[in-house]
């Protein structure tokens, strides 16, 4: 069976979706989607390492996106720019770099759209452990900082205050989210990844009154989108990664009915 | 070692600078178990910086801070939360610590907003939502309390109940409580220990020795003499049939 590609790219998917839909719902209460961003770009230059050095892509994106997630942290206390500003900065630049080392790699084929938007369907068995140990770790991981990282997440200075010790789960979260672009970043490729973290969760918030609504929601949202996005690429032949991301946006806009009932409801 | 084991946070000489500027400076003051130990001072005098320093939210600081226990509750002066999070009461309560339903149900009760447990955290009134923040702090019967303005938007009947109930949760838990406060009169009469801060140590001891000192009045003027023969009413002087007072 998993001899299929199609079935590989949709084992491959619904893994990816399970954990960006928890970590989606923190990007978008920390208000971090930029951020999520920015790791993405730079996963570039960690794809670039890897092919340089022929590595293992999803080690060397992870140890890539982890480093630049460091220097941002370190840019942040040292420097008076505002974090957008930041972003942007770190975002572009290493983007760029990648891009540049790209240029120097002539001896290679390299395979730039598949990059930017991923290749779900040219998933291997190889991807498929990648995906699911790495996703079980990380969600792990995330169930045993939820606690101080939730609490820091609502209020910082209580969090600290009752010792739940929230600077170390939000390093800990940081390195989570390197985590999840370096497995996911063969499937939905760098351009695309923040749309799987931040539109199932988006569509969740519609969804929920409370927060572990809203994380179960985010994730039912984000496999219905790797399902009808998947079948829908194979019906109409169009690419895969947007596709799922197509179909995230409709879910999305399907939720928006749901407000619009409730403000209904109120008045 | 813990030798003296009723005290539950020590400030040895603790001060904290921001930005080239000294928030608080020199502030020595422990709180021990079952007792209350208020703060008052003007508006940017340092209290709510004293309470930081003392929870640990401030790290680097000048002098020492001691801490006895990690049974820690506290109300903040101000809360901004991000309404992105769909949060309702329930979820608050349980924030830093898993709680039973019975816990959650009984620290609403004493300040009386059970019924709001499963609103939405968004659409408590800001009285409300002060009384969901003290019940938080309380629910899980912490050794020590840190309570910045804790009944500040309650009505004025909310208030003195509230201040009730803090006394009698400093009695029956046997926590102590750092509590910050501008309602002089409620100071005077449920402390035990008081300290004035205007920026600095002004003054500190039981109500009476503060209310006596020089610098509070200073610093308080006409309220702060105001409170001083409210809370001295009993003591020193007597009134006569015919509304003659008659000092002891």
């Amino acid at each position: 069976m998993l001899d299929d590609f199609f079935i590989r790219a949709l084992i491959a998917g619904i893994g990816v979706a399970i954990v960006t839909g928890p970590l989606g719902c923190f990007v978008i209460w920390r208000r971090l989607s930029y951020f999520g961003d920015t790791l993405a770009h730079s996963a570039l230059l960690g794809v670039t390492i890897a092919f340089t050095l022929e590595f293992n892509i999803a080690f060397s994106v992870f140890i890539i996106s982890s480093i630049i997630a460091l220097i941002l942290i370190q840019l942040q206390k040292k420097t008076n720019l505002p974090g957008d500003a930041l972003l942007g900065l770190l975002a572009h630049s290493s983007l760029a770099v990648g891009l540049v080392v790209v240029g120097f790699l002539t001896f290679i084929r390299f395979d730039i759209m598949g990059l930017l938007f991923g290749d779900i369907l040219a998933v291997t068995i190889n991807d498929l452990i990648t995906i699911w140990i790495g996703g079980a770790l990380i969600l792990l991981v995330l169930k045993l900082i939820w606690k101080p990282l939730f609490a820091s997440t609502v209020n910082y200075e209580l969090a600290e205050a009752e010792g739940l010790n929230p600077d170390r789960a939000k390093a800990i979260f940081t390195i989570l989210m390197a985590g999840i672009i370096a497995i996911s970043i063969k499937m939905v490729g760098l351009l695309l990844i923040t749309g799987m973290l931040i539109i199932p969760a988006a569509m969740a918030r519609n969804l929920s009154d409370n927060p572990q609504k809203m994380v179960l929601f985010s994730i039912i949202g984000g496999v219905l989108s790797v399902i009808i996005g998947l079948f829908s690429s194979l019906e109409f032949n169009t690419p895969s990664g947007p596709s799922i991301i197509t179909a995230s946006l409709v879910l999305f806009i399907l939720s928006l009915l749901k407000i619009k009932q409730s403000i209904q409801l109120k008045n | 070692m813990n030798l003296n084991t009723s005290i539950l946070v020590k400030l040895k000489n603790v001060g904290f600078r921001q930005n080239d500027k000294w928030l608080v400076k020199g502030v020595s003051l422990e709180v021990k178990k079952g007792k209350i130990v208020t703060l008052i001072g003007p508006n940017g005098s340092g209290k709510s910086t004293t309470a930081k320093i003392a929870l640990g939210i401030y790290k680097k600081i000048e002098g020492e801070v001691e801490k006895y226990t990690n049974k820690i509750g506290y109300v903040p002066q101000k809360v901004s939360i991000d309404w992105t999070l769909p949060l309702r009461v329930n979820d608050f309560m349980v924030l830093t610590e898993n709680l039973k339903d019975e816990a959650i149900d009984e620290a609403l009760s004493l300040t009386g907003v059970v019924h709001l447990k499963n609103k939405n955290l968004g659409n408590l009134s800001g009285g409300e939502f002060q009384r969901v923040l003290l019940a938080r702090a309380i629910s899980k019967k912490p050794e020590l309390l840190v309570l910045d303005e804790p009944v500040q938007g309650v009505d004025f009947t909310g208030e003195i109940a509230l201040y009730e109930l803090i006394k009698k949760i400093s009695e029956e838990l046997k926590c102590g409580i750092l509590l910050i406060s501008h309602d002089l009169h409620t100071v005077m009469s449920a402390t035990d220990y008081v300290v004035c801060l205007n920026g600095h140590v002004c003054c500190s001891g039981s109500p009476l020795d503060v209310a006596k000192d020089k610098e509070y009045k200073a610093l308080f003027g006409e309220q702060a003499s105001q409170t001083l023969s409210i809370y001295e009413h009993k003591h020193d002087h007597v009134h006569s049939n015919d509304g003659d007072i008659k000092k002891n």
